[in-house]
């Protein structure tokens, strides 16, 4: 009998943990818990030291399966909660993975202010355009005129576009790709987990069993493909026409710059009152 | 920012100060070894913030003005979960903000310290009055069921001990306690001699001795309550607000929800005794009482002291936990009164509990009726000492 090759994956996943994970055939989910795990072994990070924190959502369940601190908080609540850890030990890496309508919707006020701070966390959101959880109602990533359950008619919203909310609120570091491009994925992951200051990975995903059925996206397969055809590299996006980037989006790095870092400043704050001595202890 | 300066506390001779109870909440949290503040400005509790936002980086403590009370309450969690001894202030309208967080800290077991000092409502309401309306918030304000720990003091010493105490509570139990102020004693100042630091008694959580492998940090046991690891200590446990079963993880099965939830509850049901604290004011020959907490109190023990040197035998009752509710001792000394006047800043809360553990107003064993007179404010003012001993006259 051949040998069940040993993945990287399994080292990460939690043994005690009762599987199967809740998530259905064909959904992004996997790929991006796959992609992280990958970066983090990369990147030989201590386990003991991150810190995953999500909301609630079907992409905030992740946390669960992870053989790291984990903590599954409140919907819309995971950046906030991220604060207090990364606050209190600065030491750790703490990233918070949310969908789109926790991080956006909900969560809108926690995201720009994070950003706004640069406090050091990675937020990966696994932007699926839909409230996959709930059985499927419009996000505000949604495009406009698509289906949801309460936009029978089609969505008369407007988009949020993630990437330039996190710019705008003042994140340094802001990346986009899809679950399709998943190698470019875990380098953008791991370059955000290597920037100090918030980073902000946005990770065009498909929900396929919700979003995918009410919009006939066709079969999971169908969908990654559309990742791959409609998402261009920065550049060669810019070089669109405006008619034609209406049917597609840039991919790469947006942002990367240095910026004094949250709890930096915080530590130079405490510095001021220790005597000399007990200064870069 | 009008107050003190703090004085270093280790001194040896406790002096006397003149200070506010907002302050003696933020003194009271030092002294408790608070390290971590996260929290949003609102009138009558700023004060708190002010001080520890000056105060705690000089002790390597950190503060952090987040962007709203929900993320604020969010924030204590992941800091406590992180090993911080954790809080924030606030009032009612933050308090409301922050009931499912709190929800969330009492179902994943998180220790934190929420003050909330109580101003006029509902909505904006009275900013700058005091009142006693969050009685029931306090209790019943999270979605869910499961008890809570909820402590009020009446005097600027008590705000001081009793942030303490929410503090030991906190760890001890392993749950959200909330510290009940008011506008008035939050910015009341009177004089006090703080305790000896060296004589606090100071709680901390219990932490696991046991490899990681075996950790099980919502395991059952006699005393209901497991110990706590901190993130980025080699035990990499999973939090949740889901129902969840010994390690943390989501669950579905009944047994296991029963288990969690009983456990909820028992653990503070079945350490009432440790958790309950009354004063009982002249009340050993007492055949009426006045039941009061906080401001009112102290309005009630001036009414007692008028009323006593006019010959009439009256006492007063004071919970200084409010949460769980007295019953026993309610029922021990208010039992056989033949008046009792219940004053308060709202529009019944406390007398509503009174009334549930009396029985109403028959007492059975003396086959008599008794009287239980609500006196209720709910314009922004305090009750009086005049207020409450003309109506003792009234009633009789
Ligand atoms: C305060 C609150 N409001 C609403 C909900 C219900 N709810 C759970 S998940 C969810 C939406 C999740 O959507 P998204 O964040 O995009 O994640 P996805 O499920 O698509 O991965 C909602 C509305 C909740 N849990 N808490
Ligand atoms: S509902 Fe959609 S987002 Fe949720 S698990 Fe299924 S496919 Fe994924």
């Amino acid at each position: 009998m051949a040998q069940i090759p040993q993945k990287v994956i399994h080292k990460y996943l939690r043994h005690e943990k009762k599987f199967p994970h809740v998530w259905c055939p064909g959904c992004s989910n996997g790929i991006v818990l796959g992609t992280v795990i990958r970066a983090i072994e990369d990147l030989k990070y201590e386990r003991d030291n991150i810190a995953m924190v999500s909301g609630i959502g079907c992409s905030s369940r992740m946390p669960v399966y992870v053989d790291f601190n984990t903590l599954h908080s409140l919907h819309g609540r995971a950046i906030a909660y991220a604060t207090g850890i990364k606050m209190y030990k600065p030491h750790m890496k703490v990233m918070v993975i949310t969908g789109d309508g926790d991080s956006t919707a909900i969560g809108g006020n926690h995201f720009i202010h994070a950003a706004r701070r640069n406090i050091d966390i990675t937020v990966i959101v696994i932007n699926n355009y839909i409230y996959g959880m709930t059985g499927g109602q419009f996000s505000p990533t949604t495009p406009t005129g698509d289906k949801a359950t309460t936009s029978p008619y089609g969505n008369i919203d407007s988009t949020f576009d993630i990437c330039k909310l996190a710019i705008g609120a003042g994140a340094t570091f802001v990346a986009r790709t899809t679950a399709y491009h998943a190698i470019e994925a875990k380098k953008y992951i791991e370059k955000a987990f290597e920037h100090k200051g918030f980073s902000v990975v946005d990770i065009i995903s498909a929900c396929p069993v919700i979003y995918g059925r009410l919009n006939k996206k066709g079969t999971p397969a169908q969908m990654m493909i559309d990742m791959r055809d409609n998402s261009l590299p920065i550049a060669q996006y810019e070089k669109l026409s405006e008619e034609e980037k209406k049917f597609k989006y840039p991919r790469g790095i947006f942002v990367q710059e240095n910026k004094p870092e949250y709890t930096e400043k915080y530590a130079e704050l405490v510095k001021m009152f220790q005597k000399p001595e007990e200064q870069g202890k | 920012m009008a107050k003190n300066k703090i004085k270093e506390t280790s001194s040896k001779k406790q002096e006397m100060v003149l200070m506010q109870g907002n302050e003696a909440i933020a003194l009271g949290a030092l002294a408790a070894g608070v390290d971590f503040f996260a929290g949003y400005p609102i009138t009558p509790s700023t004060e708190i913030a002010e001080i520890l936002s000056e105060e705690l980086p000089k002790k390597g403590g950190k503060f952090i003005q987040m962007e709203d009370e929900i993320a604020s309450i969010s924030a204590i969690i992941g800091a406590s979960l992180a090993g911080a001894k954790a809080m924030t202030a606030t009032s009612g309208p933050g308090f409301s903000l922050m009931q499912e967080g709190i929800g969330f800290a009492k179902m994943a077991e998180v220790p934190c310290v929420v003050v909330n000092v109580m101003r006029g409502g509902p909505s904006t309401g009275l900013p700058t009055s005091p009142s006693q309306s969050d009685i029931m918030q306090a209790r019943w304000g999270n979605h869910g069921d499961t008890p809570a720990i909820v402590l009020y003091p009446n005097s600027v010493l008590e705000s001081y001990e009793l942030t303490i105490r929410a503090f030991n509570l906190a760890e001890k139990y392993r749950t959200c306690v909330v510290l009940l102020s008011d506008e008035v004693l939050g910015h009341m100042r009177e004089a006090v001699v703080l305790p000896d630091l060296e004589k606090v008694k100071i709680i901390n959580r219990i932490k696991p001795t046991i490899p990681p492998e075996w950790y099980k940090h919502y395991k059952n046991n006699p005393k209901y309550i497991s110990p706590l690891a901190s993130y980025g200590e080699g035990y990499r446990f999973h939090v949740t607000g889901l129902a969840h079963d010994e390690r943390g993880f989501p669950t579905n099965r009944a047994d296991e929800i029963e288990t969690l939830m009983e456990r909820l509850k028992n653990k503070i049901l079945h350490h009432i005794d440790d958790l309950v604290q009354i004063e009982s004011y002249m009340m050993e020959d007492a055949t009426r009482a006045i039941f009061a907490a906080g401001i009112s109190s102290r309005a009630a023990k001036e009414a007692v002291n008028i009323l006593r040197k006019a010959g009439r035998r009256v006492g007063m009752l004071r919970p200084l936990t409010i949460w769980p509710f007295p019953d026993d001792a309610v029922r021990k000394y208010l039992f056989d009164m033949k008046t009792i006047i219940v004053a308060e800043l709202n529009q019944g809360q406390l007398s509503r509990e009174l009334k549930r553990v009396m029985g109403g107003v028959w007492n059975y064993s003396k086959q008599k009726k008794r009287k239980i007179v609500e006196l209720q404010k709910n314009n922004g003012e305090i009750i009086t000492p005049e207020e409450i001993v003309n109506l003792f006259r009234e009633v009789r």
